[in-house]
């Protein structure tokens, strides 16, 4: 197996931060608010590690740390403290050692996000054949019917309808605009993708296409992912393995079936009774 | 008068126009910002241009000043006015081979610069960026890392709305491979000319407080698509012709159009200067 991601104490403190922050906030103390020093710990000590064609997924209520950890793996924000290895090829890639530009690259070339408001993840000024060519333009395509027939491609993949593809995604349906933010994230045929909340939202049916889709890109492109959810059904559909957070930490980490069938934490086992 | 500095600017403020000029040389394409002194006319009638010339020009100077190809605009007339009175002893013309100096609004003269002669052009919007980010803050950074797809995605959406780029001016140009410039309001047909030109161009905006330049022999590249390449304006007919000048019956250069008294659509060349000179050569 291929590793491909490799995330080592990955932490992110929001507020100045003192020496004890991770000593008096987690799931023993029930709050990821510091008593000392009033900073907010929204992640502490994660560390994973993610293999070619897997899918991760990351489940916890809201606000237990696992929205930061991705925005800190795609460079939204710089965290705190950890570390990260990103395994390009035959290159290995130290995610927060590199410089802007080079985070830009891999942003741009090498992963893929798709967020759960497309207001992040789209231009809504621009049509959504306009969204993909963004992304094809950054990585040096500079054909124009080349990129016409590729974004008419990934749309038809993500069965948009491709008589739309020069509309404006505001004109979309959610679910719709959710399949151009999957197209676009796909256009570079990144190994890396980032899923946030990306169902969530949507009604049954709809989520159950995409989620469809997503299954059939792994299948496909043989893409690495991380989910990340507070769906109990879209972890069960979509991730091998699962982490589950609360409080910024990992209070539990495992096979899904296991956790889903015997999860041994006293949350995870409040989660899995509660889901309908 | 006598208590006004030579060209108007006191020393300091010609000093820092002119490292702020060396600075645009040595990195070409990149806005250098500057102070921008305040000139007894309002920002956007070309005081940016204005600054540069004063820095620039000494009393052995031979001055042109152009407004969109005329000599005998409003601005045009108004610019050379004012250097003139503040300049005492500058000589200027209106013929483009005996200038050294040429400040010039939203046009490159016709015929082609010389490796004596300096372009300077009035900007009113420095930043090719402005139209897609409004933080200028962000868009020093896209400059840095010449992160310019947002600006492709424009005319990518241009074609698939009307088929062709439809940037008539402005037309957004890569200098030497890295940074965008605005090349200032001249038309498409002046474009290709900033590339590898004989003579130094420089851009002065002074409400937005930018100096950037192209250096002589600098490759200038317009924004385009492989198989969508950048093209000048057309001055085609309904029967396929080349329109001509009225006036000299020019066949290749930038026209103007009006409509005459009874209503007909007339061309005439934009540029008056090498107008006048086509028709006195066409007298001899």
């Amino acid at each position: 197996m291929n590793k491909i991601l490799e995330v080592k104490g990955l932490s992110q403190v929001y507020g100045p931060g003192c020496t004890l922050c991770f000593t008096s906030t987690g799931p023993e103390f029930e709050t990821n608010i510091c008593p000392h020093c009033g900073s907010i710990v929204a992640l502490h000590d994660l560390s994973f590690d993610l293999y070619k064609g897997e899918i991760l997924g990351i489940m916890g209520e809201s606000g237990s740390g696992k929205s930061t950890a991705v925005k800190c793996l795609y460079f939204d924000q710089m965290p705190y403290s950890g570390s990260a290895i990103f395994y390009d090829e035959s290159e290995q890639q130290p995610l927060f050692k590199l410089n802007p530009a080079q985070r830009r690259s891999l942003r741009n070339h090498r992963f893929g996000m798709v967020y759960q408001n497309p207001n992040l993840g789209l231009n809504f000024d621009i049509s959504a054949g306009g969204n993909i060519a963004e992304r094809l333009l950054m990585s040096q395509v500079m054909n124009y019917r080349e990129i016409r027939e590729r974004a008419r491609e990934l749309l038809a993949r993500t069965e948009v309808l491709t008589e739309r593809m020069d509309e404006l995604p505001k004109n979309f349906s959610g679910g719709m605009q959710q399949r151009v933010q999957i197209a676009k994230a796909l256009a570079t045929q990144p190994p890396l993708l980032f899923l946030d909340e990306v169902t969530t939202g949507l009604d049954l049916s709809v989520q159950a296409k995409i989620l469809d889709l997503i299954l059939e890109i792994q299948a496909e492109l043989d893409t690495a992912m991380i989910v990340v959810t507070h769906d109990l059904g879209v972890i069960r559909l979509l991730a091998g393995r699962t982490l589950v957070m609360k409080y910024g930490r990992v209070i539990e980490s495992g096979l899904t079936d296991q956790i889903l069938e015997d999860p041994q934490h006293a949350y995870t086992q409040q989660l899995v009774a509660s889901a309908l | 008068m006598s208590d006004i500095n030579f060209a108007f600017l006191d020393e300091y403020a010609k000093r820092e126009i002119r490292r702020s000029i060396i600075k645009a040389i040595c990195i070409p394409g990149y806005q250098v910002p500057y102070s921008s002194r305040e000139m007894p006319m309002g920002r956007g009638f070309g005081t940016g241009g204005l600054q540069l010339t004063l820095a620039l020009i000494g009393i052995d100077d031979t001055l042109k000043v152009i407004d969109q190809g005329s000599d005998d605009s409003v601005n045009a007339v108004n610019l050379r006015k004012f250097i003139e009175m503040t300049c005492p002893g500058i000589n200027t013309t209106t013929c483009l081979q005996e200038a050294t100096l040429i400040q010039s609004r939203h046009r490159i003269p016709e015929r082609p610069l010389r490796a004596d002669q300096i372009l300077v052009l009035q900007v009113p919007y420095p930043d090719a960026l402005v139209i897609v980010e409004p933080s200028e803050d962000k868009r020093k950074i896209m400059h840095g890392e010449a992160d310019y797809s947002r600006l492709l995605v424009k005319l990518y959406e241009d074609i698939v709305k009307f088929d062709e780029i439809t940037i008539s001016h402005r037309y957004p140009t890569r200098i030497n491979g890295h940074y965008i410039i605005d090349p200032s309001p001249i038309p498409r047909y002046d474009v290709p000319r900033l590339n590898n030109s004989e003579a130094l161009i420089l851009f002065g905006a002074g409400r937005e407080k930018k100096i950037y330049a192209v250096p002589p022999h600098c490759p200038a590249e317009p924004l385009a698509f492989d198989d969508v390449p950048f093209r000048i304006e057309d001055f085609t007919d309904s029967n396929g012709e080349r329109r001509a000048c009225r006036l000299c019956g020019s066949k290749t250069s930038f026209l103007d159009e009006f409509i005459d008294e009874h209503g007909v659509r007339i061309y005439q060349c934009s540029d008056s200067d090498y107008c006048e000179q086509q028709q006195e050569l066409a007298h001899e």
